[in-house]
């Protein structure tokens, strides 16, 4: 059961990013299998001038420059990392859609782990707490509450 | 002239917010009702100014009126009718006049439908309202005002930015602020909770039928302008992590949350704490959309800095309602009695669990959408979060949520039996796991996980018709038996099984579309046949046209199966002439449940003209989805014992439904 969630996990993970893309035809390479390395890569990589737009979706010059750049890259036998290294060398961090577990990166990354577990550790004591104090003991009403249900219960609206 | 009664009556309305915004809270402190009677009539006449002063704005579009700034930076003479309406909010000051009309207009529902709330409640609750109303009027009136003239007036429009121009987008904004601004009301419900320093199990009922409302139209307007991406934008993406989106995204996370969590403090009358936080959140997370949206920070923190006006002013209002809410509430919430005792496992344990995940996704989308910005303003240092990050963080905390969603409705309220909800899903169960095996087999070769991922909204689907299935003995008792059973069955039961069943179909649709879409790219000339998923797609031609206000190049395909024509399709590239722009306008032939996607790319030198042409499966599933979602709402709020102005038994005359 464990293995099992642990493979539903990667699955959003994991699954080819969605290929509705904005490559040209021309700049796509023969060899199916490279292509479909460029098409991951290119996934991953900002369109640096546009909003929030990886290059493979971007119809920017320099996003199809970057395509070119990475199926160059990519025929001349590179790795997909090699390929990604060569990129942000170039033109910095800012380029990887996925930012670097890093220093600086590290709240990014964290955080929602860190918020879940906090959460799970609130929800643990909450109920232990509740668990521990007599059950169904509510504090007896004040007078003016008493005044107030008298007057509630007498107004017959 | 009507400009000018347009724009003074939004002064009027000022006025007016200032009012209903103290005197009725300084009656509720002394006591005195004629002062707490002030907020009902001051709401609605403040709706009716702002919507005077709307529809002023509205005129002056119609008519062409390029003595507005608004209107000529806006709108064209040659734009169509529907267009000239739409541009009323397809600009900044436009989206926040309607974003306060609205806003407006939820203020006198609430008067007009809150007869039976305590009078020092209903006065609190319009107080707190018209604290948000005045802030925003305020940001209108001096920093974003629509109704500023031109001298001399020009002749003509700058028109409407292209990619506005276009029925998906004039709806889209609209249903999105009904849902935004709709958390406000429950928003002010808490604030006056606070300020009462008293809840119980009614306020949630009281809350719910708005929150539910709010909510509706959300998850209408993000779906709406999911699809509108799709397919104006050419790419064929539906969801693009953006912080655009994000923005609106999060309140529906938390929206959701606060939905479930009301469920168990209006039955058990627990988690009213939470309940009362989630509400601010909701809301906060709305105002934060709106700050993310309109003050351009999001464009570059530096064009932020550059006109930062409109931005400070909408972070000071961010500011003052956030953190004024949120000391309120770690003042008072402590006041607030603890009540209705479960065990963990439980139907309350369940909806905890609910909360947990969804708090801990919309903290992933928060930090993925805010870091960014933080990390630049304070090491100057740039990094980009987009969709892998997300879908590395996002997707796993949705996982065991989705798993869990059948289990809920199956445990009892106080103390449930997890292995007795096990068994009874064992039907389920066993369905989605052949499932996923023929799913396996039918794709061999293919990504595993997309089969273990179509089983997941298999699970969710099928899941959550079980629970009303048991409940109606279905195969288990004469059928006109659980027909009559069905119909006893309560509405809010039937609407959580919609929703949930739609959930399933979304995560369908998500899991097939992006594991099997196939795409076609390449350079046709007029006459060439090319071929997607079995479908043979001819090329005719391609002509030039033009339109009212774009001239436009449209091609022709004629969509076949085995040689029998099945439709045509063209899609075409336009260039508006006022702005010089190019948009491209996909053609989508939808077959049942997949989608066959075309769209134009640029002309090459050999001759031809590029053309993207993606076949997605079951893609039309991911909007159908959020449709039945809506429908699951509409079906719970339809309840009796739900609709607004609720839960006084009906007397003679019906609760008017929302």
């Amino acid at each position: 059961m464990v293995r099992m969630i642990a493979v539903l996990a990667l699955l959003f993970a994991l699954l080819p990013p969605s290929t509705a893309l904005a490559v040209n035809p021309d700049e796509m390479l023969d060899d199916p299998a490279l292509e479909e390395r460029a098409r991951e890569i290119s996934a991953e990589l900002r369109c640096l001038v546009c909003q929030n737009q990886s290059i493979d979706d971007s119809n920017a010059d320099l996003a199809k420059d970057l395509r070119v750049l990475v199926r160059e890259r990519l025929t001349e036998g590179d790795s997909n990392a090699q390929v990604i290294d060569f990129v942000v060398d170039r033109y910095g961090e800012f380029v990887l859609l996925k930012p670097r577990f890093d220093l600086h990166t590290l709240g990014l990354w964290l955080a929602p782990p860190i918020v879940l577990g906090l959460g799970a550790i609130a929800v643990f004591f909450a109920l232990r707490r509740r668990r521990t104090t007599p059950a169904g003991e509510a504090a007896p009403l004040s007078d003016e509450e008493q005044k107030r249900l008298a007057e509630i219960l007498s107004d017959k609206r | 002239m009507l400009v000018e009664i347009g724009h003074f009556a939004l002064v009027l309305a000022l006025a007016i917010a200032l009012i209903q915004s103290t005197i009725p809270i300084w009656g509720s402190r002394t006591g005195d009702e004629r002062l707490m009677a002030v907020a009902g009539p001051a709401a609605i006449a403040q709706f009716g100014f702002v919507a005077l002063s709307f529809a002023a704005l509205t005129q002056a579009y119609v008519l062409s009126d390029f003595s507005l700034l608004n209107v000529w930076a806006n709108s064209h003479s040659d734009q169509p009718l529907l267009y000239r309406y739409t541009s009323v909010w397809g600009n900044h000051e436009g989206s926040m006049l309607l974003w306060v009309l609205i806003l407006a207009m939820f203020g006198a529902l609430l008067a007009a439908f809150s007869g039976n709330l305590p009078k020092s409640l209903k006065a609190n609750v319009l107080a707190v309202q018209s604290w948000i109303s005045l802030a925003f009027l305020a940001f209108i009136l001096f920093t974003s005002n629509p109704f500023e003239r031109i001298n001399p007036p020009p002749f003509e429009g700058q028109d409407l930015n292209p990619i506005l121009q276009d029925i998906g987008l004039a709806i889209h904004p609209p249903l999105l602020y009904f849902g935004y601004v709709g958390f406000s009301v429950a928003f002010s419900f808490a604030a006056a909770a606070l300020i009462e320093g008293r809840i119980d199990a009614a306020w949630a009922r009281w809350v719910r039928p708005w929150v539910l409302t709010a909510w509706i139209f959300l998850t209408l307007g993000i779906s709406m302008g999911s699809y509108w991406a799709y397919y104006e934008l050419g790419w064929g993406g539906f969801w693009f992590w953006d912080p655009v989106e994000n923005a609106s995204f999060m309140p529906w996370l938390s929206g959701t949350a606060l939905l479930h969590s009301a469920i168990v403090m209006e039955k058990r009358n627990a988690l009213k704490v939470w309940t009362i936080l989630l509400a601010i959140l909701t809301f906060s997370l709305s105002l934060l959309g709106t700050f993310l949206v309109r003050s351009g920070v999001l464009t570059s923190v530096h064009a932020f800095a550059t006109d930062p006006t409109r931005g400070v002013f909408i972070l000071a209002i961010l500011v003052a309602f956030i953190g004024g809410a949120l000391a309120l509430y770690a003042w008072r919430a402590p006041l607030l009695k603890q009540g209705g005792l479960f065990a963990p496992i439980s139907r309350e344990g369940a909806l905890v669990f609910n909360n947990l995940f969804l708090s801990a996704a919309c903290a992933a989308v928060f930090i993925g959408t805010l870091y960014p910005l933080a990390l630049e303003a304070l090491t100057g240092e740039k990094i980009s979060v987009g969709a892998p990050f997300f879908n590395m963080t996002f997707g796993p905390l949705m996982i065991p949520l989705l798993i869990a969603v059948p289990f809920g409705p199956l445990l009892a309220w106080k103390r449930g039996d997890l292995l007795g909800a096990a068994q009874r899903l064992l039907a389920v169960a066993a369905l989605t796991f052949a499932v996923v095996l023929v799913t396996w087999w039918l794709t061999y070769g293919g990504p595993v996980l997309a089969a273990l991922g179509v089983g997941l909204g298999i699970w969710g689907m099928l899941g959550a018709i079980a629970e009303p299935a048991m409940r109606i003995k279905l195969f288990r008792a004469p059928l006109g038996d659980s027909l009559r059973r069905a119909i006893g069955l309560p509405r809010s039961a039937w609407g959580t099984a919609m929703a949930h069943f739609g959930v399933g179909m979304t995560v369908l649709g998500v899991v097939a579309v992006s594991a099997w879409q196939t795409e076609n790219i390449l350079v046709m000339k007029p006459g060439d046949t090319t071929e997607i998923a079995g479908y043979d797609i001819h090329f005719n031609a391609l002509q030039e046209r033009r339109g009212p206000n774009f001239d436009e190049q449209f091609a022709t395909f004629t969509v076949g199966r085995d040689g029998i024509p099945v439709a045509m399709l063209s899609p075409t590239k336009r260039n508006y002439r006022a702005r010089g722009m190019p948009t491209t306008e996909t053609a989508i032939l939808t077959l049942a449940t997949r989608q066959i996607y075309m769209a134009l790319g640029d002309p090459q030198q050999s001759g031809g003209i590029a053309v993207r042409i993606y076949d997605k499966p079951l893609v039309v599933l991911i909007w159908l989805g959020t449709v039945v979602m809506v429908i699951g709402g509409l079906a719970s709020l339809s309840d009796r014992r739900y609709r607004v102005g609720a839960p006084k038994p009906a007397r003679g005359v019906a609760a008017p439904a929302e």
